[in-house]
C-alpha cells in the first residue's frame, strides 16, 4: 500500500494537518501567528545548515526552528515591539538561509521543494518521520491541554492553580518546531503556518468548545489535504499550495455560510 | 497556623525596585484588602505569593498543600476561542457537574451553564471567574481589583457574594481593592502598600492613620481621593524626608 506515492501523499498530509489542528487552535487563540512565522521561516536556514552538514533535513530544521524560538524569547520585550522584532528575525533568517543554500556548489537543490513542500516526494522514511513528529505533537498537546488554555486565559490564573504557564509555553513552542520540522516536505517552510491557522479558523465558525474547535480542525485540514492532493493531480498543479487554496476556499465558504444563516436567523426569528 | 506568611520580601520589575521589604501574614478566615496607589506594588504582591514572581530577597511560607483561589482582572479572552460556562468550571481538575452547579450558585450566577463566555455581561462573568475560583474549596481566595469592570452597585453586590462565600466556607480572602467603601465595610483588616506596607490594621484604625491620610487625602473618609487617584507624591515626599 504504502509503495504508492499518492498514499504516501495522503497519509503526510493527514499526519500534518492532525497535529496542526490542536496547534493550529493555540497559535489563533494565543495570537503567535507571527512567532510561528519566524521558527518556520528559520528552518530552511536549518536545511541549508543540513544539506552542508550532511545530516537529516528534519533534525537540522528542528534545531534551528528551536534556537529562533529561543532567540526570540530571550530579545523579547527588550528595546522593541514584539512585531517588530519578529518581522526582523523571520524575513532576515528567510533571507540568510536562502543565501547560504547558493553557496551550496556542487550539491544541486530544487529550493521550491522545501519552500513550498514536495509532498509527492515523501519516501516510507520520510512518511515515518512525519508520523513519530505528529503523535509525539499529539501526545504533548493532550497532556498539556487544560493547562495551556488556563495560561492562555489568564497567566496568573494558571500559576494559582500549581501549573508552571513558562513551562507549558516552551512545551508548546517544542510542538510548533516539531510540526515545522515535519511538515517541510509536505506545504514547505512559506505555507506551514497557512495550514496550522486556516483549518483552526475555519473550525471557530461552528465550535462551542475549544476541544470541539481542534477535532473540527482536524477534519478540516485532513480534508483539504485530501482534497488538495486530487484536485493537484486533476489540474497538474503543485501539491502543497493546492492544498492551501483547499483550505481557504473552505474557509471562505463556511464564512459565507455562517454570515448567510446568521442573517436568515436575525430576519425570521 | 498563618496561611500565608510573608517575611522582608523584595521585589524588581526590570531594574525597579517594586516592593521593599514587606511583612504580611493572612490567617485563617480573615478578609484583608489591600489599597495602594497605582504602582505601589499590589499586583506584585500577589503574583509573588502565587509563584508567578521571584523574589530579590525575602521569603514567602505557605501553610502545607495550601489551596488557593485566584481571581483575575480579566481574562485574556480572544473572540476566537469559544468556551462555555460549563467547560470553564471543568477546566482545572475533574469535577463533577453537582459541584459546578453548587459553585456557581454560590458565586451568584445560576442558569448560565450552557453560555459562551464571550456573551456574558461584566456581573456575570466576574462571578463565573468566582465560581471557578472556588469550585476547589480553596483556603484562600485571592483577588485582584475583580471589580474592575462593574459599576458601584454591581461591585457592591459582588462583594456581598464574596462575604457569603467566605461565611458559608470561611475561606480567608485577599483582595486588592479601589473601593474604599468596601474596605471599610467588609475587610477585617486593610493593608496600605507603596512599596512597603505603611500601614496596616481595622479599617477604621487605618483610614484616622497619618500615613494614610496623606496618602489618599483626609476628606470624606478618603473615598473622593481614593477614585482620583491622586497619591503617592505626597507620600514619597515624605519619604525622602525620613531618609535626609
Amino acid at each position: 500500500m504504502l509503495d504508492d506515492f499518492m498514499t504516501r501523499a495522503v497519509l503526510a498530509g493527514i499526519g500534518v494537518a492532525l497535529a496542526a489542528a490542536p496547534l493550529g487552535c493555540f497559535v489563533v487563540w494565543r495570537r503567535m501567528a507571527y512567532f510561528g512565522e519566524a521558527i518556520a521561516h528559520a528552518a530552511i536556514l536549518g536545511v541549508a545548515i543540513s544539506l552542508t552538514l550532511q545530516i537529516s533535513v528534519f533534525t537540522g530544521a528542528l534545531m534551528i526552528a528551536l534556537l529562533m524560538a529561543w532567540i526570540v524569547t530571550l530579545l523579547s520585550g527588550k528595546n522593541y515591539a514584539m512585531d517588530t522584532l519578529l518581522g526582523v528575525l523571520a524575513h532576515s533568517s528567510l533571507a540568510f538561509g536562502l543565501v547560504f543554500v547558493s553557496f551550496l556548489s556542487g550539491i544541486r537543490i530544487d529550493l521550491m521543494a522545501y519552500l513550498f513542500g514536495d509532498i509527492l516526494a515523501v519516501s516510507q522514511y520520510d512518511l515515518a518521520i512525519i508520523w513519530l513528529g505528529v503523535i509525539l505533537v499529539i501526545l504533548l498537546m493532550y497532556w498539556r491541554w487544560s493547562a495551556l488554555l488556563i495560561s492562555t486565559l489568564n497567566e496568573e490564573m494558571a500559576y494559582a492553580s500549581g501549573l508552571n504557564p513558562k513551562r507549558d509555553k516552551i512545551i508548546l513552542t517544542l510542538s510548533l518546531a516539531i510540526t515545522v520540522a515535519v511538515a517541510i516536505k509536505v506545504v514547505g517552510v512559506l505555507l506551514i503556518i497557512a495550514m496550522l491557522i486556516i483549518p483552526a479558523a475555519t473550525a471557530r465558525i461552528f465550535a462551542r468548545t475549544p476541544e470541539a474547535m481542534a477535532i473540527i480542525a482536524a477534519v478540516i485540514g485532513s480534508l483539504s489535504a485530501f482534497g488538495g492532493l486530487e484536485a493537484a493531480y486533476i489540474f497538474d498543479t503543485p501539491a502543497g499550495p493546492t492544498i492551501v487554496c483547499v483550505a481557504t476556499t473552505s474557509f471562505i465558504i463556511f464564512n459565507l455560510m455562517g454570515y448567510i444563516y446568521k442573517k436568515i436567523n436575525s430576519i425570521f426569528f | 497556623m498563618n496561611l500565608i506568611s510573608i517575611e522582608n520580601i523584595y521585589v524588581n520589575y526590570g531594574a525597579k525596585t517594586v516592593l521593599h521589604g514587606v511583612d504580611l501574614s493572612i490567617d485563617e478566615g480573615e478578609i484583608v484588602t489591600i489599597v495602594g496607589p497605582n504602582g505601589s506594588g499590589k499586583t506584585s504582591l500577589l503574583r509573588a505569593i502565587i509563584g508567578a514572581t521571584s523574589l530579590q530577597k525575602g521569603k514567602i511560607t505557605l501553610k502545607d498543600n495550601l489551596k488557593m483561589g485566584y481571581v483575575p482582572q480579566r481574562l485574556n479572552f480572544d473572540s476566537s476561542l469559544p468556551m462555555t460556562v460549563e467547560r470553564f468550571m471543568h477546566l482545572s481538575n475533574n469535577i463533577n457537574k453537582k459541584e459546578c452547579f453548587n459553585a456557581l450558585e454560590k458565586a451568584g450566577a445560576p442558569n448560565i451553564f450552557k453560555s459562551q463566555i464571550s456573551q456574558l455581561s461584566g456581573g456575570q462573568f466576574q462571578r463565573v471567574l468566582l465560581a471557578r475560583a472556588i469550585i476547589d474549596k480553596p483556603d484562600i481566595l485571592l483577588l485582584d481589583e475583580a471589580t474592575q469592570g462593574l459599576d458601584q452597585p454591581g461591585s457592591a453586590l459582588f462583594y456581598k457574594q464574596i462575604e457569603e462565600v467566605r461565611r458559608e466556607t470561611n475561606c480567608a480572602v485577599l483582595m486588592i481593592s479601589h473601593d474604599l467603601h468596601v474596605v471599610m465595610s467588609t475587610s477585617d483588616r486593610v493593608i496600605c502598600l507603596n512599596g512597603h506596607v505603611c500601614c496596616s490594621g481595622t479599617p477604621a484604625n487605618v483610614a484616622s492613620d497619618p500615613e494614610y491620610k496623606a496618602m489618599f487625602g483626609a476628606g470624606t473618609e478618603g473615598t473622593l481621593a481614593l477614585y482620583q487617584h491622586q497619591h503617592g507624591h505626597d507620600h514619597r515626599d515624605k519619604e525622602l524626608e525620613h531618609n535626609a
